[in-house]
C-alpha cells in the first residue's frame, strides 16, 4: 500500500515536472515572474541565512575550542574544523534544511491557496499552462539565488567565528591560520553544487504539494507541513549520495 | 452558440451527468439552475474543460471541444471568459494588473494600449478609481466586477459565470446580474450562468435549463417559469413563501 502510494506520488510528480518545463507562453511575463520569485525566495531569505550562519559559526568555533582543542592538537585545529564544517555541511545541507522550512512552506501554502481560491482554474481557463507559469519561475528563481545564499552563509559563519576571537575565546592568528590551512577550493564548488540540487528539491516538491491541494485551508496547512517534511527527507537522502559523489 | 449532446460524467462509479442535451444561445443569458448536487457545476466544468466527459459532445459553434487537441483547446480558451464563485483574482496583483493580465499574456498591443483597454473595461463595470487597489482591499461586489472586467478584456465569445452572486447582498446581486446581462447583449456573447439565485432567474433568465439529478428536466425562459406545470421545477423555484405568493398574484 505504502509502496504503491509512493510510486503513484512519484509518477504524479514527474508528470507535473513535465508540464512545468514547457516553453513559456510569453517570455516577458516569465521574466517578470522569475525576477519576482528571485526576490521573494532568495533576497527575502538573506536575513535569516546571515543571522543563523553568524551564530552557528560562532557556536561551532566555541564548541570546538572547548571540546577538541588541547595541548596535543595544533593551534589551528579550531579554525580548520570550523571552516570544514561550514563549507562541507552547514552552508549547503543544514542551510537548505532551514530554507525547506521557510521557503518550502511559503511555496506550498501560496500555490495551495491559489488552488483553493480557483486562481489556478482561472489560469487554465485562460489557456495558460498554470504549472509552468507558477512553478517554473519559483524553481529557477531559487536555483539562481541559492549559490548566493551559500556564499553569504559561509562568509557570515566565518565572521561569526571571528566574533568569538574578539570575545577572547581564541586568538585571531590561530583562527586565521586554521581557516587558511590546507584549503581546498573544490569544497566551495561542491557546496554550491549540492545546494543547487537541494534548491530544486525544495522548490519542486513544495510546488507539487501545493499544486495538488484539494479542499480548503486545513488542506493547505497539511500540504505545507507535508512539503517541509518530504523535502527535508529528500535533502537528507540526496546529501548522502552527493557527499559521496563530490568527495 | 454552445451545444451539448448526450453528455455523461461519473465520479467513483456514481453518474453525475446522465446524458445531458442542451443549447446555449448567442447574445442571451443562459442560466443553469438546479438543487445542490444536481450536477450543474459539473456540467459547467465539463463545458470549460476542467473535467473530461466520458461520453458526449460539446460544440462551440460547431467545433467539438471534446475531440480537440490540447493546442486547439488552448486557442479556443482564448475566446472564453470566466467569472468564478470566489472571483479568483490574483491576490498579489493590483486591480489594474488583474484586468491587464489576459492582455499581457495574449494580446499584441503595446503597454499603453493595454492599460487603456484595461481602464476601459474597469470603467465599463463602474470601477474607475480602484486601479491601484489590491483584491484584498475591495469588497466582494467590487471583486466580482473586477472579475467581469478581466473576463471581457479579450472580447470573449463565450462567458461562463459560476454562481456570480454567491456571498453578495441582494442589491449588489442585481447590479452584477444587470452588468452581465448588458455586456452579453452589447458584445453578443454566449453567456452561461450557473446560479441558485431566484432573483437572477426572474431577472435575466432568457434561456433557463433546469437540471434534476443529472438529467435535463426543463428548458424555458423566465416568463415560462411562472406558468410551468413541472412540479420539480416549481417546487425548486418557488420554494419560499414569498415567491409562492408572487406566483399566485401573477
Amino acid at each position: 500500500m505504502f509502496l504503491k502510494k509512493s510510486i503513484t506520488g512519484f509518477g504524479e510528480y514527474l508528470c507535473l515536472m513535465k508540464r512545468v518545463f514547457a516553453i513559456p507562453e510569453r517570455w516577458a511575463m516569465f521574466f517578470k515572474q522569475y525576477i519576482k520569485e528571485m526576490a521573494a525566495l532568495g533576497i527575502d531569505s538573506i536575513g535569516i541565512v546571515l543571522l543563523i550562519s553568524f551564530f552557528i559559526g560562532a557556536v561551532i568555533c566555541i564548541q570546538i575550542k572547548l571540546n577538541i582543542a588541547s595541548p596535543w592538537m595544533p593551534a589551528f585545529t579550531t579554525g580548520y574544523t570550523t571552516r570544514e564544517i561550514m563549507l562541507l555541511e552547514f552552508s549547503s545541507s543544514i542551510m537548505c534544511l532551514i530554507l525547506a522550512g521557510k521557503v518550502g512552506s511559503n511555496i506550498a501554502s501560496e500555490i495551495g491557496t491559489m488552488r483553493v481560491t480557483q486562481q489556478i482554474d482561472a489560469l487554465e481557463i485562460m489557456g495558460i499552462n498554470s504549472a509552468s507559469f507558477i512553478i517554473m519561475p519559483k524553481i529557477l528563481g531559487l536555483i539562481t539565488m541559492i549559490p548566493l545564499l551559500v556564499v553569504f552563509s559561509i562568509a557570515f559563519g566565518i565572521l561569526g567565528s571571528y566574533a568569538t576571537a574578539f570575545a577572547g575565546v581564541i586568538s585571531i592568528e590561530d583562527l586565521t591560520l586554521g581557516f587558511q590551512y590546507s584549503f581546498v577550493q573544490w569544497y566551495v564548488w561542491a557546496s554550491i553544487i549540492k545546494s543547487l540540487v537541494f534548491a530544486f528539491i525544495i522548490a519542486s516538491v513544495s510546488s507539487f504539494y501545493g499544486y495538488n491541494v484539494e479542499g480548503g485551508s486545513f488542506d493547505v496547512g497539511k500540504a505545507s507541513t507535508n512539503s517541509v517534511v518530504k523535502s527535508s527527507m529528500l535533502i537528507l537522502f540526496a546529501d548522502i549520495f552527493l557527499t559521496q559523489l563530490l568527495a | 452558440m454552445i451545444e451539448v449532446k448526450n453528455l455523461h460524467k461519473s465520479f467513483a462509479g456514481r453518474e453525475i451527468l446522465k446524458g445531458i442535451d442542451a443549447k446555449f444561445e448567442v447574445g442571451k443569458t443562459n442560466l443553469i439552475i438546479g438543487q445542490s448536487g444536481s450536477g450543474k457545476t459539473v456540467l459547467m466544468k465539463n463545458l470549460v474543460g476542467l473535467f473530461e466527459p466520458e461520453q458526449g459532445e460539446i460544440l462551440y459553434d460547431g467545433r467539438d471541444f471534446v475531440k480537440m487537441t490540447q493546442k486547439e483547446r488552448v486557442m479556443l480558451r482564448r475566446e472564453m471568459g470566466m467569472i468564478f464563485q470566489s472571483a479568483a483574482l490574483f491576490d498579489s496583483m493590483s486591480v489594474l494588473e488583474n484586468v491587464m493580465f489576459p492582455l499581457d499574456m495574449f494580446s499584441d498591443m503595446n503597454r499603453t494600449d493595454r492599460i487603456k483597454r484595461a481602464q476601459f473595461c474597469l470603467e465599463r463595470v463602474n470601477l474607475k478609481g480602484a486601479e491601484d487597489k489590491l483584491p484584498g482591499e475591495i469588497s466582494g461586489g467590487m471583486q466580482k466586477r473586477v472579475a467581469i472586467a478581466r473576463a471581457i478584456a479579450l472580447n470573449p465569445k463565450y462567458l461562463f459565470c459560476d454562481e456570480p452572486n454567491s456571498g453578495l447582498d441582494p442589491k449588489t446581486s442585481l447590479v452584477i446580474d444587470e452588468l452581465i446581462h448588458s455586456i452579453t447583449q452589447e458584445y453578443n456573447i454566449t453567456t452561461i450562468i450557473n446560479t441558485h439565485d431566484m432573483n437572477s432567474v426572474m431577472g435575466i433568465g432568457e434561456n433557463i435549463i433546469y437540471i434534476y439529478e443529472g438529467n435535463l428536466e426543463w428548458v424555458g425562459n423566465k416568463d415560462q417559469v411562472m406558468s410551468s406545470t413541472n412540479e420539480r421545477l416549481t417546487s425548486f423555484v418557488f420554494a419560499s413563501d414569498l415567491l409562492r405568493k408572487v406566483k399566485d398574484i401573477k
